[in-house]
């Protein structure tokens, strides 16, 4: 086993922004290899300025190098010209801390956290030497295995992957590696595949695609059974109980080089229930789990000495529904150690005039812009979305926002959202000029951005069923929204391309077929489909056909209640008739409570798993539940746990 | 210049350090991000820009271009003794012995950059106006050591000797022969071997003044067949009384990389 920086080293001179292949980030470790001592090579599949920051690789590389039978070391997806590089040298996939070979881990691990990277993992497979399909992989190979929120529709990369793992990887992780290292401790010549795959399907939460068999009639997916006495029937997701008992990172990496997302994040909660329909990270990471506000004290202590950061964000999937988030915030500002130029960030702002007026405290130093996810242009789509922001509240917050010395406001908008007619569509522009013209009280100068996706139905949520709109309909709705905005000073209108949406569709709701189409896209050349620079929505419709299925089958047909999914087998702990019924609630523009402080639903997150809510407050935060007007007398009736109050 | 003691209130510190290793392919933006964190880590009582993003008031010299190496990279550090909310219990306070300011950066710093030379310095003038000149250690290879020491007498003798760069998106000739001050093969006592293999060393000086050659452009002017293998800033010059100085003398020898596998190479 060399390290392969003598071959790797010349390269760097001929290649853009070489810094992003040479390791040694504060934090970094070089683990040793040895026997007896499982090797784990955590991939993430797209550019290292993407990749560095995720923080579940970070915490999976933590915990991994804390055991005494097992290290961790990281890869990222080298860019085209780097690739161009590697392959023309004949060198392979690489490990950033002792530049080994990826054949040299016994396993190597890859995150998905979106599915348009899917073809990046064919690729790197490749790069790495290894054959993509995992029935042509030998005793010998690494073990090919993935995690993250994609791994919840595993089907599309189910003959390239061995094992997901679902769910919460903090202890699951160690699990999968005891069973590695049982079967690493034979010799190599009793060693076979089958067995270890078979020994890793008896682990909850693990997902082993080969024991199963995905089945068809009339060319419609009947079922994905097991065809393995070591495979269950359905695959449940893990949950960490107490985030309490995992404060990782600990030793966040620091880049050399500039990444997105250049700063201290602390966790503060998991899980979310607001219950935005659109939502997946909502959907399969229940129940909400929060942190004790005094340890997220102490990892932003800790953080800020050890990084030399001047910004930390304190992340999950709502921010300003941690309880206590406005005295954490004081806390850390007014921390006499952070020399009163720490900034806290608070990314997925919660929208009213109460959440902007913490930020304004907050944001001392860095006041650029501030962003709102309203997600639907009109009261009508909000309730459908359930993402129940009232105009009040919206309006408020902006009126705030400007009155608070922000000039620029930036709103997150869907679009192709089910039950949407034109005059939703249209509400993003009236919604917008509205906006300025709150703006221009304070300012004569402001600039709002609306920013519009392109909606893709998930798995495991309640939008599941929806057929997504075409290409054409997409790009009909941003004409008509860019129509209504033009001539609007101030106003701008920005849209992502409703090319990408069809092909991120593709691999959201996808079958095993899938895999093929795949594979025809990355041999067809098509990495980095995530740049726009690189995608191409030719490559995937001609791979598509190649393989006898089409855009309307596979992206945009309306789903039928008793469906079988690919991901049936598979489970996020939610009941099919709690998403079904919150589905119909959808259609008849019914909006529903957060679960938090009001009745269980019964969605199956915590009954399940025998789990619950851990939370530290017992009412909503002030400033109003996004306007659900929420009776909060019945709190407490749910399966939650209060946090002691800290001081 | 003064050096810096005990209880002299500095204005500004002046520190020398090397980038060696795997690290020199980071940018200069990239070094400048890295001495920002380790000052603020360092508690050192540092002066901040104005507005809505202070950054430390630091002023690097010459820039080093991504991929190079160099034994005297230099940055001065504003210091402002207001400078609030530091906790005088952490960290520095500026008016440490140079020999112990040096130690915690490199402490502080990534594997790769060491600092070998701290001063506290009055009001002076900015390195990048300052230095005339650096000397490098550069690796070549592509031609025979007799052909490469040709070459290098006939651009020294040569009246001038113009190299196309790109400027501004357009492609301007400048005559490269004035600005090489010293060039020499570094005798390496290597065996004749297939010339694709070997690799010559050269010690160059290039002016900085009016603007800083790069040793790419004098391999330019070398012929277009010479490959770079490895580029090597060892000095900074300035001139101070008629005389040829650098800004800071190393005073302890570069510590190169703590951990064989982070920084080494």
């Amino acid at each position: 086993m060399a390290s392969l920086w003598p071959r790797i080293e010349p390269l760097l001179s001929q290649v853009s922004k070489p810094a992003r292949y040479i390791g040694g980030e504060e934090g970094a470790v070089c683990p040793e290899h040895a026997p007896g001592v499982v090797a784990w090579l955590l991939v993430y599949p797209d550019t290292y300025e993407v990749g560095l920051p995720n923080q579940g690789l970070q915490i999976l590389y933590e915990i991994l190098n804390e055991r005494a039978d097992a290290l961790a070391e990281r890869a990222y997806a080298p860019w085209v010209d780097m690739e161009a590089a590697m392959r023309s040298a004949g060198v392979p996939l690489f490990s950033l801390e002792n530049h080994l070979a990826a054949r040299d881990f016994d396993v190597i691990a890859f995150n998905l956290s979106a599915e348009l990277v899917y073809t990046n993992v064919l690729n790197l497979l490749d790069l790495a030497g290894l054959a993509v399909r995992s029935a042509e992989r030998g005793d010998g190979d690494p073990l090919v295995v993935a995690g993250g929120h994609c791994a919840f529709n595993p089907e599309p990369l189910a003959d390239f992957v061995d094992a997901f793992a679902l769910g919460d990887g903090e202890e699951l992780v160690g699990e999968m590696n005891e069973v590695v290292a049982a079967w690493l401790a034979r010799p190599p010549a009793e060693r076979r595949r089958h067995e270890v795959l078979a020994a890793l399907a008896g682990v909850p939460g693990v997902y082993v695609p080969s024991l199963y068999e995905a089945r068809y009639e009339h060319g419609r997916l009947v079922g994905t059974v097991p065809v393995d006495p070591a495979a269950p029937e359905r695959v449940e997701k893990r949950t960490v109980a107490d985030l309490a008992d995992w404060p990782y990172p600990k030793r966040q990496l620091v880049p050399l080089t500039e990444v997105v997302h250049d700063r201290l994040n602390v966790e503060v909660f998991r899980g979310c229930t607001r219950g935005c329909r659109f939502c997946q990270a909502g959907m399969i990471t229940r129940p909400v789990r929060e942190r004790p506000a005094d340890q997220v004290l102490e990892m932003v202590r800790r953080g800020l000495e050890r990084t030399g950061y001047d910004e930390v964000a304190l992340t999950s999937l709502s921010t300003a529904d941690f309880s206590g988030i406005e005295e954490t915030v004081r806390e850390i500002v007014g921390d006499p150690a952070n020399g009163e130029r720490v900034s806290v960030s608070l990314p997925s702002l919660r929208v009213d005039a109460f959440t902007v007026g913490t930020a304004a405290a907050i944001q001392r130093v860095r006041r650029t812009g501030l962003t709102f996810a309203p997600e639907g242009g009109t009261w009508r789509m909000r309730r459908v979305v359930n993402k129940l922001i009232s105009e009040e509240d919206l309006y408020g917050a902006v009126d705030a926002a400007f009155g608070q010395g922000w000039r620029r406001v930036k709103l997150y908008f869907l679009i192709g959202l089910p039950t949407e007619r034109d005059e939703d569509v249209l509400g993003i522009a009236a919604l917008g000029r509205r906006c300025v013209e709150i703006g221009n009280r304070y300012h004569r100068s402001v600039t709002v951005v609306a920013s519009v996706g392109g909606f893709v139905p998930k798995p495991h949520t309640p939008f599941q069923w929806f057929g997504q709109d075409t290409v054409d309909e997409l790009r009909r709705k941003v004409r008509l929204l860019r129509e209504a905005a033009a001539g609007a000073r101030g106003l701008t209108v920005r849209w992502h391309d409703p090319e990408a949406s069809a092909a991120e569709g593709i691999a959201s709701r996808g079958d095993r077929r899938i895999g093929a189409v795949i594979e025809r896209v990355w041999r067809a050349g098509g990495t980095f489909q995530e740049w726009s620079e690189h995608f191409d929505l030719r490559l995937w419709q001609e791979a598509l056909a190649a393989e006898g299925l089409s855009l309307e089958e596979v992206v945009h047909r309306q789903r039928v209640r008793d469906e079988v999914f690919p991901w049936d087998h598979v489970s996020a702990g939610l009941h099919r008739d709690f998403l079904w019924d919150d589905w119909q609630d959808a259609l008849d523009e019914r909006g529903v409570e957060d679960c938090r402080w009001t009745p269980c639903y019964d969605c199956g997150a915590c009954t399940g798993g025998g789990l619950e809510h851990v939370v530290a407050s017992a009412v909503p935060p002030a400033g109003g539940s996004q306007g659900t007007g929420q009776d909060l007398e019945a709190a407490g009736r749910v399966p939650v746990r209060f946090l002691a109050a800290h001081r | 210049m003064s050096e810096a003691g005990p209880g002299a209130p500095a204005e500004r510190l002046r520190f020398r350090y090397t980038k060696l290793g795997k690290i020199r392919f980071t940018s200069q933006r990239d070094v400048a991000r890295m001495w920002e964190r380790a000052l603020r880590r360092s508690g050192l009582p540092v002066a901040w820009t104005e507005g809505f993003s202070p950054r430390p008031l630091l002023s690097f010299g010459l820039a080093l271009p991504t991929g190079h190496e160099s034994l005297a990279e230099y940055v001065d550090v504003r210091l402002d003794p207001a400078s609030s909310g530091v906790p005088p219990h952490r960290g520095l306070r500026g008016t440490e012995e140079p020999e112990l300011l040096a130690q915690v950066m490199t402490a502080l710093l990534p594997d790769g950059l060491s600092v070998v030379a701290a001063a506290s310095v009055g009001v002076v003038g900015s390195l990048q106006q300052e230095v005339t000149s650096c000397t490098w250690e550069l690796e070549v290879r592509g031609v025979a050591l007799r052909e490469l020491s040709e070459r290098i007498e006939r651009l020294l003798d040569a009246p001038s000797v113009p190299v196309r760069r790109e400027r501004k998106g357009h492609w301007v000739v400048d005559d490269l022969r004035p600005s090489v001050l010293r060039l020499a093969p570094i005798p390496t006592g290597a065996r004749e071997e297939p010339v694709a293999q070997v690799t010559h060393r050269i010690v160059a000086d290039l002016a900085t003044q009016p603007r800083g050659v790069r040793p790419v452009e004098l391999l330019d002017g070398l012929g277009g067949d010479l490959a770079l293998v490895r580029a090597r800033r060892t000095h900074q010059w300035v001139e101070r009384d008629g005389l040829r100085a650098e800004p800071l003398a190393p005073g302890t020898p570069p510590s190169l990389d703590r951990q064989a596998c982070r920084g080494a190479s």
